[in-house]
Protein backbone atom coordinates (compact mmCIF):
# COMPACT_ATOMS: atom_id res chain seq x y z
CA UNK A 1 0.00 0.00 0.00
CA UNK A 2 1.55 3.17 -1.10
CA UNK A 3 1.76 6.71 1.29
CA UNK A 4 -1.87 8.16 1.71
CA UNK A 5 -1.98 11.74 2.41
CA UNK A 6 -5.68 12.76 3.72
CA UNK A 7 -5.28 16.66 2.35
CA UNK A 8 -8.33 19.30 1.47
CA UNK A 9 -6.07 21.66 -1.13
CA UNK A 10 -8.46 24.76 0.98
CA UNK A 11 -6.17 24.41 4.05
CA UNK A 12 -2.56 25.91 3.78
CA UNK A 13 -0.59 23.06 6.10
CA UNK A 14 -2.71 20.64 3.36
CA UNK A 15 -1.48 22.72 0.10
CA UNK A 16 2.39 22.59 2.13
CA UNK A 17 2.28 19.19 2.00
CA UNK A 18 0.91 18.45 -1.45
CA UNK A 19 3.41 21.15 -2.53
CA UNK A 20 6.03 19.34 -1.12
CA UNK A 21 5.69 15.72 -1.92
CA UNK A 22 5.44 16.82 -5.64
CA UNK A 23 7.98 18.70 -5.73
CA UNK A 24 10.30 16.35 -4.27
CA UNK A 25 8.47 13.08 -6.62
CA UNK A 26 7.62 11.65 -3.27
CA UNK A 27 4.72 8.84 -4.49
CA UNK A 28 1.76 9.33 -2.84
CA UNK A 29 -2.35 8.37 -3.08
CA UNK A 30 -3.79 11.68 -2.68
CA UNK A 31 -7.39 10.74 -0.09
CA UNK A 32 -9.46 13.92 -0.76
CA UNK A 33 -11.14 15.32 2.55
CA UNK A 34 -14.36 17.94 2.23
CA UNK A 35 -13.74 19.84 5.10
CA UNK A 36 -16.72 21.71 4.09
CA UNK A 37 -18.96 18.75 4.17
CA UNK A 38 -17.51 17.90 7.72
CA UNK A 39 -16.05 14.77 6.80
CA UNK A 40 -13.12 15.22 8.84
CA UNK A 41 -15.28 14.77 11.85
CA UNK A 42 -17.22 11.59 10.26
CA UNK A 43 -16.03 8.33 12.15
CA UNK A 44 -14.14 7.18 8.77
CA UNK A 45 -11.46 9.77 8.70
CA UNK A 46 -11.64 9.85 13.10
CA UNK A 47 -9.90 6.33 12.69
CA UNK A 48 -7.25 7.82 10.60
CA UNK A 49 -7.10 11.17 12.92
CA UNK A 50 -8.78 11.51 16.30
CA UNK A 51 -7.72 14.80 16.32
CA UNK A 52 -10.38 15.31 13.67
CA UNK A 53 -8.19 17.54 11.48
CA UNK A 54 -6.30 17.31 8.04
CA UNK A 55 -3.78 16.85 7.09
CA UNK A 56 -3.32 13.79 7.89
CA UNK A 57 -0.68 10.62 7.22
CA UNK A 58 -0.84 6.89 6.67
CA UNK A 59 2.01 5.36 5.76
CA UNK A 60 1.17 1.20 5.96
CA UNK A 61 0.06 0.81 9.76
CA UNK A 62 1.77 4.23 10.74
CA UNK A 63 -0.69 7.23 10.59
CA UNK A 64 0.68 10.49 11.64
CA UNK A 65 -1.24 13.96 12.20
CA UNK A 66 0.18 17.79 12.61
CA UNK A 67 1.54 18.94 8.85
CA UNK A 68 5.12 20.11 11.01
CA UNK A 69 5.28 16.48 12.61
CA UNK A 70 4.37 15.05 8.48
CA UNK A 71 6.72 17.49 6.72
CA UNK A 72 9.97 16.20 8.90
CA UNK A 73 8.62 12.13 8.44
CA UNK A 74 8.57 13.21 4.73
CA UNK A 75 11.60 14.95 5.11
CA UNK A 76 13.68 12.29 6.92
CA UNK A 77 12.31 9.28 5.15
CA UNK A 78 12.87 10.12 1.43
CA UNK A 79 16.34 11.96 1.87
CA UNK A 80 14.99 15.51 -0.22
CA UNK A 81 17.63 18.04 -0.57
CA UNK A 82 18.94 19.08 2.59
CA UNK A 83 18.29 22.76 2.17
CA UNK A 84 14.26 22.05 3.27
CA UNK A 85 15.42 21.06 6.61
CA UNK A 86 19.70 22.28 6.95
CA UNK A 87 21.98 19.97 9.10
CA UNK A 88 23.78 22.93 10.45
CA UNK A 89 23.04 23.06 13.80
CA UNK A 90 22.25 26.90 13.90
CA UNK A 91 20.29 26.88 10.45
CA UNK A 92 18.21 23.74 11.92
CA UNK A 93 17.11 26.14 14.63
CA UNK A 94 16.22 28.37 12.67
CA UNK A 95 13.68 26.28 10.84
CA UNK A 96 12.37 24.94 13.81
CA UNK A 97 11.94 28.32 15.28
CA UNK A 98 9.46 29.39 12.45
CA UNK A 99 7.55 26.13 12.64
CA UNK A 100 7.10 26.15 15.98
CA UNK A 101 6.19 30.27 16.26
CA UNK A 102 4.29 30.06 13.23
CA UNK A 103 1.05 28.12 15.06
CA UNK A 104 -0.17 30.49 17.17
CA UNK A 105 1.29 34.11 15.57
CA UNK A 106 0.70 33.29 11.88
CA UNK A 107 -1.83 30.22 11.84
CA UNK A 108 -3.93 31.13 14.10
CA UNK A 109 -4.84 35.11 13.05
CA UNK A 110 -4.21 34.41 9.21
CA UNK A 111 -7.40 31.74 9.34
CA UNK A 112 -9.14 33.79 10.95
CA UNK A 113 -8.79 36.28 8.09
CA UNK A 114 -9.97 33.66 5.70
CA UNK A 115 -12.73 32.75 7.62
CA UNK A 116 -14.27 36.28 7.99
CA UNK A 117 -13.70 36.85 4.30
CA UNK A 118 -14.68 33.89 2.45
CA UNK A 119 -16.01 31.08 4.94
CA UNK A 120 -18.18 32.93 6.90
CA UNK A 121 -20.19 34.78 4.10
CA UNK A 122 -20.47 32.12 1.97
CA UNK A 123 -22.15 30.36 4.84
CA UNK A 124 -24.41 32.82 6.23
CA UNK A 125 -24.76 34.52 3.08
CA UNK A 126 -24.35 37.42 4.58
CA UNK A 127 -21.55 40.47 2.95
CA UNK A 128 -18.29 40.81 5.29
CA UNK A 129 -18.30 42.58 8.29
CA UNK A 130 -15.68 45.28 7.99
CA UNK A 131 -15.29 46.36 11.18
CA UNK A 132 -14.40 42.84 11.94
CA UNK A 133 -12.16 42.20 9.06
CA UNK A 134 -10.31 45.01 9.60
CA UNK A 135 -9.77 43.63 13.56
CA UNK A 136 -8.67 40.39 12.69
CA UNK A 137 -6.27 41.71 9.84
CA UNK A 138 -4.88 43.87 12.88
CA UNK A 139 -4.32 40.77 14.33
CA UNK A 140 -1.83 39.36 11.62
CA UNK A 141 0.10 42.40 11.34
CA UNK A 142 2.03 41.97 14.34
CA UNK A 143 3.77 38.55 12.46
CA UNK A 144 3.88 40.66 9.13
CA UNK A 145 5.94 43.31 10.39
CA UNK A 146 8.56 41.00 12.33
CA UNK A 147 8.88 39.08 8.95
CA UNK A 148 9.39 41.80 6.59
CA UNK A 149 11.25 44.15 9.41
CA UNK A 150 13.04 42.23 10.97
CA UNK A 151 13.64 38.60 9.84
CA UNK A 152 13.96 39.20 5.92
CA UNK A 153 16.32 42.27 6.71
CA UNK A 154 19.42 40.08 7.11
CA UNK A 155 18.40 37.10 4.40
CA UNK A 156 16.19 36.41 1.04
CA UNK A 157 13.91 33.35 2.88
CA UNK A 158 12.85 33.21 6.13
CA UNK A 159 15.42 30.98 8.00
CA UNK A 160 18.52 30.50 5.78
CA UNK A 161 19.80 32.16 2.42
CA UNK A 162 18.01 29.26 0.91
CA UNK A 163 14.21 27.68 0.37
CA UNK A 164 13.23 26.01 3.73
CA UNK A 165 10.43 24.14 5.01
CA UNK A 166 9.89 27.46 7.06
CA UNK A 167 9.06 29.38 4.02
CA UNK A 168 6.89 26.43 2.47
CA UNK A 169 4.35 26.73 5.63
CA UNK A 170 4.76 30.71 5.61
CA UNK A 171 3.74 30.66 1.80
CA UNK A 172 0.86 28.54 1.72
CA UNK A 173 -0.68 30.48 4.91
CA UNK A 174 0.41 33.76 3.53
CA UNK A 175 -1.79 32.93 0.55
CA UNK A 176 -4.70 31.90 2.20
CA UNK A 177 -6.19 35.56 3.07
CA UNK A 178 -4.44 36.57 -0.13
CA UNK A 179 -6.43 34.39 -2.70
CA UNK A 180 -9.90 35.51 -1.30
CA UNK A 181 -8.98 39.35 -1.95
CA UNK A 182 -7.42 40.34 1.32
CA UNK A 183 -3.55 40.86 -0.46
CA UNK A 184 -1.40 41.28 3.02
CA UNK A 185 1.55 41.24 0.66
CA UNK A 186 0.33 44.99 -0.66
CA UNK A 187 2.05 46.75 2.66
CA UNK A 188 5.70 44.92 3.14
CA UNK A 189 7.64 45.12 0.11
CA UNK A 190 10.23 42.79 1.26
CA UNK A 191 7.18 40.07 2.38
CA UNK A 192 6.42 40.09 -1.40
CA UNK A 193 9.73 40.17 -3.37
CA UNK A 194 9.88 36.92 -0.81
CA UNK A 195 7.09 35.71 -1.90
CA UNK A 196 8.21 35.83 -5.86
CA UNK A 197 11.29 34.32 -4.69
CA UNK A 198 9.65 31.50 -3.25
CA UNK A 199 6.77 30.99 -6.06
CA UNK A 200 10.04 31.08 -8.63
CA UNK A 201 11.63 28.12 -6.27
CA UNK A 202 8.81 26.41 -6.05
CA UNK A 203 7.43 26.55 -9.70
CA UNK A 204 4.90 28.86 -10.49
CA UNK A 205 2.88 25.66 -11.97
CA UNK A 206 2.69 23.55 -9.04
CA UNK A 207 1.83 26.67 -7.07
CA UNK A 208 -1.08 27.42 -9.24
CA UNK A 209 -2.22 23.83 -9.05
CA UNK A 210 -1.88 23.50 -5.57
CA UNK A 211 -4.02 26.78 -4.76
CA UNK A 212 -6.49 26.57 -7.89
CA UNK A 213 -9.03 25.69 -5.60
CA UNK A 214 -9.01 28.20 -3.30
CA UNK A 215 -8.36 30.86 -5.74
CA UNK A 216 -11.75 30.26 -6.77
CA UNK A 217 -15.26 31.75 -6.02
CA UNK A 218 -17.37 29.64 -3.78
CA UNK A 219 -20.45 28.55 -5.47
CA UNK A 220 -23.08 30.15 -3.33
CA UNK A 221 -25.42 26.28 -4.26
CA UNK A 222 -22.58 24.81 -1.97
CA UNK A 223 -23.58 26.36 1.19
CA UNK A 224 -27.25 25.83 0.70
CA UNK A 225 -26.73 21.86 0.24
CA UNK A 226 -26.82 21.02 4.05
CA UNK A 227 -28.62 24.22 5.74
CA UNK A 228 -28.58 22.77 9.25
CA UNK A 229 -24.81 22.47 8.65
CA UNK A 230 -24.21 25.76 7.58
CA UNK A 231 -26.24 27.11 10.93
CA UNK A 232 -23.90 25.26 12.74
CA UNK A 233 -20.47 26.25 10.79
CA UNK A 234 -22.23 29.76 11.10
CA UNK A 235 -22.69 29.64 14.95
CA UNK A 236 -19.06 28.66 15.25
CA UNK A 237 -17.21 30.44 13.08
CA UNK A 238 -19.22 33.79 14.81
CA UNK A 239 -17.84 32.17 18.29
CA UNK A 240 -14.35 31.69 17.29
CA UNK A 241 -14.43 35.18 15.25
CA UNK A 242 -15.63 37.60 18.21
CA UNK B 1 30.39 34.12 27.40
CA UNK B 2 28.78 30.74 28.15
CA UNK B 3 25.58 29.60 27.18
CA UNK B 4 22.60 32.02 28.34
CA UNK B 5 18.94 31.05 28.88
CA UNK B 6 16.85 34.12 29.72
CA UNK B 7 13.53 32.37 31.65
CA UNK B 8 10.89 33.35 34.00
CA UNK B 9 9.94 29.97 35.42
CA UNK B 10 6.24 31.51 35.74
CA UNK B 11 6.09 30.33 32.32
CA UNK B 12 5.68 26.41 31.35
CA UNK B 13 8.02 27.12 28.26
CA UNK B 14 10.45 28.39 30.26
CA UNK B 15 10.72 25.34 32.91
CA UNK B 16 10.74 23.11 29.87
CA UNK B 17 13.76 24.50 28.64
CA UNK B 18 15.12 24.66 32.72
CA UNK B 19 14.52 21.37 33.62
CA UNK B 20 15.70 20.35 30.53
CA UNK B 21 18.83 21.40 30.51
CA UNK B 22 19.05 21.19 34.48
CA UNK B 23 18.17 17.41 33.85
CA UNK B 24 21.14 17.06 31.53
CA UNK B 25 23.55 19.25 33.48
CA UNK B 26 24.20 21.70 30.70
CA UNK B 27 25.97 24.84 32.06
CA UNK B 28 23.77 27.79 31.69
CA UNK B 29 23.56 31.54 33.13
CA UNK B 30 20.25 32.00 34.24
CA UNK B 31 18.66 35.68 33.34
CA UNK B 32 16.16 36.06 35.16
CA UNK B 33 13.55 38.09 32.89
CA UNK B 34 10.61 39.24 35.19
CA UNK B 35 7.06 38.53 33.43
CA UNK B 36 5.14 40.29 36.87
CA UNK B 37 7.34 43.10 36.30
CA UNK B 38 6.65 43.22 32.73
CA UNK B 39 10.49 43.20 32.04
CA UNK B 40 10.31 41.05 29.16
CA UNK B 41 8.75 44.75 27.66
CA UNK B 42 12.57 46.47 28.44
CA UNK B 43 14.80 47.93 26.01
CA UNK B 44 17.51 45.24 27.04
CA UNK B 45 15.41 42.40 26.56
CA UNK B 46 13.76 43.73 23.02
CA UNK B 47 17.27 43.98 21.69
CA UNK B 48 17.49 40.28 23.01
CA UNK B 49 13.91 39.34 21.35
CA UNK B 50 12.36 41.48 19.74
CA UNK B 51 9.25 39.53 19.94
CA UNK B 52 9.26 40.36 24.00
CA UNK B 53 8.60 36.32 24.78
CA UNK B 54 10.30 33.90 27.08
CA UNK B 55 12.28 31.80 26.84
CA UNK B 56 15.35 32.68 24.92
CA UNK B 57 18.58 31.08 24.58
CA UNK B 58 21.54 33.24 23.75
CA UNK B 59 24.60 30.93 22.70
CA UNK B 60 27.52 33.64 21.93
CA UNK B 61 25.92 35.71 18.96
CA UNK B 62 23.36 33.43 18.60
CA UNK B 63 19.71 34.10 19.55
CA UNK B 64 17.07 31.40 19.71
CA UNK B 65 13.46 32.36 20.54
CA UNK B 66 10.31 29.21 20.68
CA UNK B 67 10.68 26.48 23.61
CA UNK B 68 10.35 23.56 21.16
CA UNK B 69 13.32 24.62 18.92
CA UNK B 70 15.21 25.37 21.79
CA UNK B 71 15.08 21.58 23.45
CA UNK B 72 15.85 20.57 20.02
CA UNK B 73 18.53 22.73 19.96
CA UNK B 74 20.26 21.74 23.36
CA UNK B 75 19.27 18.02 22.30
CA UNK B 76 21.45 18.06 19.08
CA UNK B 77 23.99 20.32 20.59
CA UNK B 78 24.87 18.73 23.60
CA UNK B 79 24.35 14.66 22.57
CA UNK B 80 21.53 14.30 25.29
CA UNK B 81 20.69 10.64 26.11
CA UNK B 82 18.71 9.40 22.89
CA UNK B 83 15.06 9.09 24.97
CA UNK B 84 14.26 12.17 24.98
CA UNK B 85 14.32 12.25 20.57
CA UNK B 86 14.23 8.96 19.68
CA UNK B 87 16.31 8.62 16.29
CA UNK B 88 13.48 6.01 15.30
CA UNK B 89 11.67 7.47 12.43
CA UNK B 90 7.84 6.41 13.85
CA UNK B 91 8.80 7.62 17.14
CA UNK B 92 10.63 10.54 16.54
CA UNK B 93 6.93 11.45 14.46
CA UNK B 94 5.16 10.82 17.77
CA UNK B 95 7.19 13.55 19.57
CA UNK B 96 6.59 15.70 16.63
CA UNK B 97 3.19 15.32 16.49
CA UNK B 98 2.32 16.17 20.07
CA UNK B 99 5.02 18.85 20.02
CA UNK B 100 3.06 20.21 17.20
CA UNK B 101 -0.77 20.26 18.19
CA UNK B 102 0.25 21.13 22.46
CA UNK B 103 0.83 24.81 20.81
CA UNK B 104 -2.93 25.35 20.94
CA UNK B 105 -4.64 22.29 21.72
CA UNK B 106 -2.56 22.60 25.41
CA UNK B 107 -0.53 25.25 26.23
CA UNK B 108 -2.96 28.29 25.13
CA UNK B 109 -6.10 26.50 27.19
CA UNK B 110 -4.02 25.60 30.22
CA UNK B 111 -2.27 29.29 30.38
CA UNK B 112 -6.00 30.25 29.70
CA UNK B 113 -7.42 28.77 33.17
CA UNK B 114 -4.61 30.43 35.15
CA UNK B 115 -5.42 33.72 33.84
CA UNK B 116 -9.54 33.43 34.04
CA UNK B 117 -9.24 31.77 37.12
CA UNK B 118 -6.48 33.82 39.04
CA UNK B 119 -4.76 36.33 37.59
CA UNK B 120 -7.61 39.23 35.60
CA UNK B 121 -9.57 38.47 39.02
CA UNK B 122 -6.55 39.16 41.33
CA UNK B 123 -5.41 42.23 38.89
CA UNK B 124 -8.61 43.93 38.37
CA UNK B 125 -10.78 42.87 40.60
CA UNK B 126 -13.64 41.51 38.17
CA UNK B 127 -14.39 37.87 37.95
CA UNK B 128 -14.81 36.90 33.85
CA UNK B 129 -18.25 35.90 32.96
CA UNK B 130 -19.26 32.07 33.91
CA UNK B 131 -19.89 31.70 30.76
CA UNK B 132 -16.38 31.91 29.48
CA UNK B 133 -15.56 30.32 32.41
CA UNK B 134 -17.33 27.02 31.50
CA UNK B 135 -16.33 26.99 27.67
CA UNK B 136 -12.61 26.81 28.71
CA UNK B 137 -12.92 24.49 31.22
CA UNK B 138 -14.74 22.26 28.75
CA UNK B 139 -11.88 22.92 26.08
CA UNK B 140 -9.47 21.49 28.83
CA UNK B 141 -11.03 18.38 29.40
CA UNK B 142 -11.67 17.94 25.74
CA UNK B 143 -8.21 18.45 25.40
CA UNK B 144 -7.03 16.35 28.42
CA UNK B 145 -9.52 13.70 26.51
CA UNK B 146 -7.88 13.45 23.34
CA UNK B 147 -4.04 13.62 24.76
CA UNK B 148 -5.26 10.38 27.45
CA UNK B 149 -6.96 9.00 24.22
CA UNK B 150 -4.22 9.67 21.29
CA UNK B 151 -1.07 9.78 22.75
CA UNK B 152 -0.48 8.39 26.29
CA UNK B 153 -3.14 5.15 25.76
CA UNK B 154 -2.01 2.82 27.70
CA UNK B 155 1.83 3.69 27.38
CA UNK B 156 4.08 4.25 30.58
CA UNK B 157 4.85 7.51 28.22
CA UNK B 158 3.89 9.27 25.11
CA UNK B 159 6.34 7.35 23.07
CA UNK B 160 6.61 4.09 25.28
CA UNK B 161 8.81 3.01 28.14
CA UNK B 162 10.63 6.17 28.21
CA UNK B 163 10.50 9.67 28.99
CA UNK B 164 10.90 12.10 26.02
CA UNK B 165 10.51 15.74 25.25
CA UNK B 166 6.95 15.23 24.73
CA UNK B 167 6.24 14.31 27.81
CA UNK B 168 8.32 16.91 29.67
CA UNK B 169 6.49 20.12 27.70
CA UNK B 170 3.08 17.89 28.36
CA UNK B 171 3.62 18.41 32.05
CA UNK B 172 5.15 21.91 32.33
CA UNK B 173 2.12 23.04 30.20
CA UNK B 174 -0.97 20.97 32.40
CA UNK B 175 0.73 22.06 35.61
CA UNK B 176 0.32 26.01 34.51
CA UNK B 177 -3.37 26.27 36.41
CA UNK B 178 -2.01 24.76 39.89
CA UNK B 179 -0.92 28.28 40.28
CA UNK B 180 -4.40 28.94 40.40
CA UNK B 181 -5.10 25.82 42.64
CA UNK B 182 -6.92 23.81 39.83
CA UNK B 183 -5.66 20.41 38.92
CA UNK B 184 -6.64 19.15 35.93
CA UNK B 185 -4.83 15.88 36.91
CA UNK B 186 -7.90 15.08 38.38
CA UNK B 187 -9.92 14.45 35.83
CA UNK B 188 -8.73 10.75 35.06
CA UNK B 189 -6.26 7.99 37.01
CA UNK B 190 -4.42 7.10 33.97
CA UNK B 191 -3.09 10.96 33.49
CA UNK B 192 -2.27 11.71 37.50
CA UNK B 193 -0.01 7.81 36.93
CA UNK B 194 1.55 9.56 33.90
CA UNK B 195 2.13 12.83 35.92
CA UNK B 196 3.99 11.24 38.68
CA UNK B 197 6.30 8.90 36.72
CA UNK B 198 7.33 12.13 34.64
CA UNK B 199 8.13 14.02 37.84
CA UNK B 200 9.85 10.56 39.22
CA UNK B 201 11.86 10.45 35.93
CA UNK B 202 12.63 14.01 36.14
CA UNK B 203 13.57 14.11 39.66
CA UNK B 204 10.95 15.06 42.30
CA UNK B 205 13.44 17.93 43.75
CA UNK B 206 14.54 19.41 40.49
CA UNK B 207 10.39 19.33 39.72
CA UNK B 208 9.23 21.18 42.60
CA UNK B 209 12.41 23.70 42.04
CA UNK B 210 11.57 24.44 38.92
CA UNK B 211 7.54 24.90 39.91
CA UNK B 212 8.09 26.95 42.94
CA UNK B 213 7.17 29.97 41.75
CA UNK B 214 4.18 28.59 39.68
CA UNK B 215 2.66 27.15 43.31
CA UNK B 216 3.41 30.62 44.73
CA UNK B 217 1.87 33.29 42.78
CA UNK B 218 -1.40 33.15 45.28
CA UNK B 219 1.04 34.79 47.57
CA UNK B 220 2.30 37.51 45.12
CA UNK B 221 1.49 41.13 46.09
CA UNK B 222 0.49 42.52 43.02
CA UNK B 223 0.07 46.14 44.42
CA UNK B 224 4.06 45.92 42.47
CA UNK B 225 2.81 44.88 39.13
CA UNK B 226 4.12 46.81 36.71
CA UNK B 227 1.08 49.68 35.45
CA UNK B 228 1.86 48.40 31.76
CA UNK B 229 1.25 44.74 32.43
CA UNK B 230 -1.63 45.50 34.48
CA UNK B 231 -2.89 47.27 31.64
CA UNK B 232 -2.80 44.56 28.95
CA UNK B 233 -4.26 42.39 31.52
CA UNK B 234 -7.44 44.73 31.84
CA UNK B 235 -7.77 44.74 28.27
CA UNK B 236 -7.18 40.98 28.57
CA UNK B 237 -10.56 41.02 30.80
CA UNK B 238 -12.52 43.07 27.64
CA UNK B 239 -11.81 40.08 25.59
CA UNK B 240 -13.50 37.89 27.73
CA UNK B 241 -16.33 39.55 28.34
Amino acid sequence: MPLELFLDLYSPPCRAIYIFARKNGIPFELRPVELGRGEHLKPEFLKVNPLGKVPALKDGDFLLAESVAILLYLNRKYQVAAHWYPTELQARARVDEYLAWQHTAVQLPATNVYLCKSLLPHFSGQPVDPVRLDRLLGKLKPALRHLDQEVLATKPFLATEQLSLADLMAFTELMQPTAVGCDIFQDWPRLAAWRARVEAALGPELVQDAHRLVLQPRDPRDAQRDPKLAQELVQRLLERLS
Amino acid sequence: MGLELYLDLLSASCRAVYIFARKNSIPFDFQFVDLLKGHHHSKEYIAINPLKKLPSLKDGKFVLSESVAILFYLCRKYSTPSHWYPPDLHTRARVDEFMAWQHTAIQLPMTKILWIKMLIPMITGEEVPAEKTEQMLAEVKNSMQLFEEKFLQDKMFITGDHISLADLVALVEMMQPMGSQYNVFLCSSKIAEWRMRVELAIGSGLFWEAHDRLMKLAEWDCSTLEPMVKEKICELLQKFK
